[in-house]
């Protein structure tokens, strides 16, 4: 999105219930700051991510994706982040191999005590997809504001 | 070949082994095959046929032709019998129901690709085994086979059986120095930029047929996300590059680790988009990052993606690796 | 009638262009499309593009009318557009034909106004095939690739391009470009006429007839015990009605864009399971019913709707394309015998 001809980047996160969703409360609880332009979607495990999900994101407007999830071996429902690794790391790749900017997703893992490594990845990110500009070749124009 | 086949068929009818047949079926040109359930013995003398355009991968009828009564005689070809191992890993194809007679392959010829030499008028093929003399009203021509291959077959994996109950022939070997990953590596190498140039230029040629999807064996949902007009796809709606880049990648991804590579996708498609190099990305990526793994080689055990260990790389590996 | 050489065909090309959009078939990695003239563009010499004409008044999808939301009022905006005028160059006898099918459905009462727009703006310059294909069965329903239709009528011969107008339309046209042609006799023109029909004799579906179908065979037909055999390899993707230069079913798509609705009518295919589907459900349940729909549509209804006029052109295009080889030929030659 363009304002002022500044681009505020539009960020799609995708966080696990159990820690990394706590992280992002932990961050709010001690003040950290980190762009407003995040938006954070709860879910209950990092492997809820459908692959779908995160190209939805990019179709509706989102200019980077980041999912969140316990680090491995600490998942609340015993693997569902080794699984989800897994898919994550192909669906990246096949991004990649068809020429989508890889910077513009990301998988970190958050724990619900890392309040400060939430809001230091989130800054980071944002940079990232500012420095990258906006999603053009995952868009889809018929949902760009007019 | 036909021929043993043929009578193979009309034998295990014949003493109630099997109630019914699925093979091809000639048609009205030379080339124009259609696979087809054969009943008796009649009518397989009158249409049965098995010659170098039977390219079908007749695994994926099984799935509803196995739940009917009775079991059916199936002619399978070695990487046909891949996609039948995937499919009852799957619990998809009722393995009871099925004989299985595995036939020896030298590799499919294409129509399209002959005629895609510039020959028109065609009323009748003959091979010689290298080469086909082509009989067309505007005079007789000759193709070597080579040069008319499929795709998949002049990058054959494997001339063996996985799975059978009776063998025509004899069986053969893995081709271990199959060179079916080297487009991949090649526009791996490329950058972001031209791999981008690629993938635009091909998927812009879709036309939404869904063909790829419907002649996949490991496509067996029995409704598709894309047919559900609740699942918010416009699917039909040809408008935008990102529907037509969300059907490739999702269908790919859906059979990633279940593909096994037998080459019906970019057979069928009516536009010729290489759709193989989605599904062989996907493999080349699981065999380099989890360890060697093809799909229905075993018809038990778990998929790439329904296991993990935990030494398993992190998805910043996209980042180290190869791809420029 | 009147002539020009075929190396003139580039400042033919160029001067139409000042006028209009120019569409001609062009050679691609995946066979011949049409695309639009520009410097450098070559006509391709191939027998017919792999997708049909019909793109150009029927689109594959196109934008009806947009919703805005804002607030509780909704906007509704018409996002037609005033279509320019075009040329198809080099389009073949049955996708000529193929484009009155179609007016008989558009154009007929309601009119299709977005449809009729394109039509208006379009003239159709049509070329006589030179080496028509085994899948080629146009003359069954009465089309003669020698003496294409269309607004006007082309013929190359001996490294010349023969001109004959049709309609008023096509008049008009070549009395745009006539200052590059020159007039001439019909001499070549009909020996390659005769050429054309010398070859259309030696083709191999030359005798295949429509006695057995029309809009007076439906109980017997839609009865038939074939269509369980015919269809039951049938995969059930839409490749023969993407490809097919009559087929005109059509689905309405509203896609919710966060801000606003998009109405979109595309392409539909009566072998998707999802076809006609209505608040109680689907129609047709299975593929056998969902493949019997397309021919009896073509063979039967239609006919019965249109004065004993076919749905079909036999262009062939479906006979090279579909993943199994089924095709309308095969289904007619199934029924009749």
């Amino acid at each position: 999105m363009q304002i002022n001809n500044e681009f505020k980047p539009k960020i799609v996160a995708f966080c696990c219930n159990w820690c990394s969703y706590a992280g992002a409360d932990l961050a709010g609880t001690n003040r950290l700051n980190y762009p407003a332009d995040v938006k954070i979607i709860r879910v209950p495990c990092s492997c809820r991510v459908n692959p779908m999900f995160i190209l939805r994101a990019f179709q509706r407007g989102a200019d980077g994706v980041i999912i969140c999830g316990c680090h491995p071996g600490d998942c609340h429902y015993t693997s569902g982040n080794y699984y989800a690794r897994r898919r994550i790391t192909l669906l990246f790749s096949m991004l990649d191999y068809l020429g989508i900017e890889r910077e513009r997703t990301r998988l970190e893992w958050v724990s619900a005590a890392e309040g400060a490594k939430f809001s230091a990845t989130m800054n980071e990110f944002a940079e990232t997809i500012i420095k990258l500009g906006e999603n053009k070749r995952l868009e889809d124009l018929r949902c760009k504001a007019e | 070949m036909q021929g043993r086949m043929i009578e193979m068929a009309k034998k295990l009818l014949g003493d109630g082994t099997v109630n019914r047949v699925i093979g091809w079926k000639k048609g009205e040109f030379a080339y124009d095959i259609t696979p087809a359930v054969f009943e008796n013995a009649e009518e397989i003398d009158a249409d049965f046929v098995y010659d170098d355009f039977c390219g079908h991968n007749l695994s994926k009828y099984l799935i509803k032709e196995s739940k009917k009564d009775g079991k059916m005689l199936v002619f399978l070809k070695p990487c046909d019998t891949y996609s039948f191992n995937q499919l009852i890993k799957e619990h998809r194809i009722n393995r009871e129901n099925v004989y299985i007679v595995g036939i020896p392959c030298e590799g499919k010829a294409s129509a399209e690709t002959i005629k895609e030499k510039g020959i028109s008028g065609i009323t009748g093929i003959s091979s010689d085994g290298d080469n086909f003399k082509v009989n067309t009203i505007y005079g007789d021509e000759t193709v070597a086979k080579s040069d008319v291959l499929e795709e998949r077959c002049t990058v054959c994996k494997s001339k063996k059986h996985v799975v059978y109950d009776e063998l025509i022939g004899e069986d053969g070997e893995v081709n271990e120095n199959s060179s079916r990953f080297d487009m991949v590596a090649k526009l791996e190498n490329m950058t972001a930029d031209e791999r981008y140039a690629f993938w635009r230029n091909e998927l812009s040629k879709c036309i939404r047929c869904n063909a790829c999807r419907n002649v996949c064996p490991a496509c067996s949902c029995e409704n598709c996300v894309f047919d559900n007009p609740n699942s918010g796809v416009s699917n039909k709606a040809a408008v935008t590059s990102f529907e037509e880049n969300m059907f490739h990648i999702i269908r790919a991804f859906h059979v990633a680790g279940r593909c096994t590579d037998c080459g019906e996708c970019s057979r069928v498609c009516p536009q010729n988009i290489p759709l193989h190099l989605l599904n062989r990305k996907f493999i080349k990526d699981i065999n380099e990052l989890y360890g060697d793994y093809q799909a229905g080689e075993e018809s038990e055990g778990r998929t790439p993606l329904t296991t993990y260990t935990k030494e398993d790389c992190e998805p910043s590996i996209v980042n180290e690796r190869g791809c420029k | 009638m009147q002539k020009l050489s075929m190396e003139k065909l580039d400042e033919l090309f160029r001067k139409m262009s000042e006028k209009q959009a120019v569409y001609l078939p062009v050679d691609k990695e995946n066979g011949a499309k049409f695309e639009k003239w520009s410097e450098g563009t070559k006509m391709s010499q191939a027998l017919n593009t792999i997708r049909s004409a019909k793109d150009f008044i029927f689109p594959q999808t196109e934008n009806l009318v947009d919703f805005k939301v804002n607030g509780k009022n909704i906007e509704v905006a018409d996002t037609r557009e005033e279509c320019e005028d075009f040329v198809i160059f080099g389009m073949k006898a049955c996708d000529a034909r193929s484009f009155g099918i179609l007016d008989k459905v558009f154009l007929s009462e309601p009119v299709d106004t977005y449809y009729k727009n394109r039509r208006e703006h379009g003239v159709l310059v049509t070329l006589a095939c030179t080496k028509p294909s085994e899948t080629c069965f146009c003359q069954t329903f009465g089309i003669n690739p020698a003496e294409p239709e269309g607004d006007v009528s082309t013929w190359i011969a001996d490294g010349e391009m023969y001109f004959e107008a049709n309609t008023e339309k096509g008049k008009t046209f070549i009395e745009s470009i006539s200052d590059m042609l020159e007039d001439c006799g019909t001499e070549k023109v009909d020996a390659q006429k005769a050429k054309i029909n010398e070859i259309m004799r030696k083709l191999p579906l030359n005798n295949l007839k429509t006695d057995a179908f029309g809009g007076d065979k439906l109980n017997e037909l839609f009865n038939s015990p074939k269509w369980a055999e015919l269809s039951e390899s049938c995969l059930g993707c839409g490749t023969c009605t993407f490809v097919c230069p009559t087929c005109q079913c059509y689905d309405i798509k509203d896609f919710d864009c966060g801000n606003g609705v998009k109405r979109f009518r595309c392409w539909d295919s009566c072998m998707y399971s999802d076809f006609t589907r209505m608040a109680h459900g689907n129609s047709r349940n299975s593929q056998l019913e969902r493949f019997r729909q397309r021919f009896m549509h073509k063979l039967v209804y239609f006919p019965a709707n249109n004065d004993g006029e076919f749905g079909c052109v036999g262009c062939g295009r479906c006979l090279a394309k579909c993943p199994i080889s089924m095709n309308i030929v095969k289904v007619m030659k199934a029924l009749e015998g």
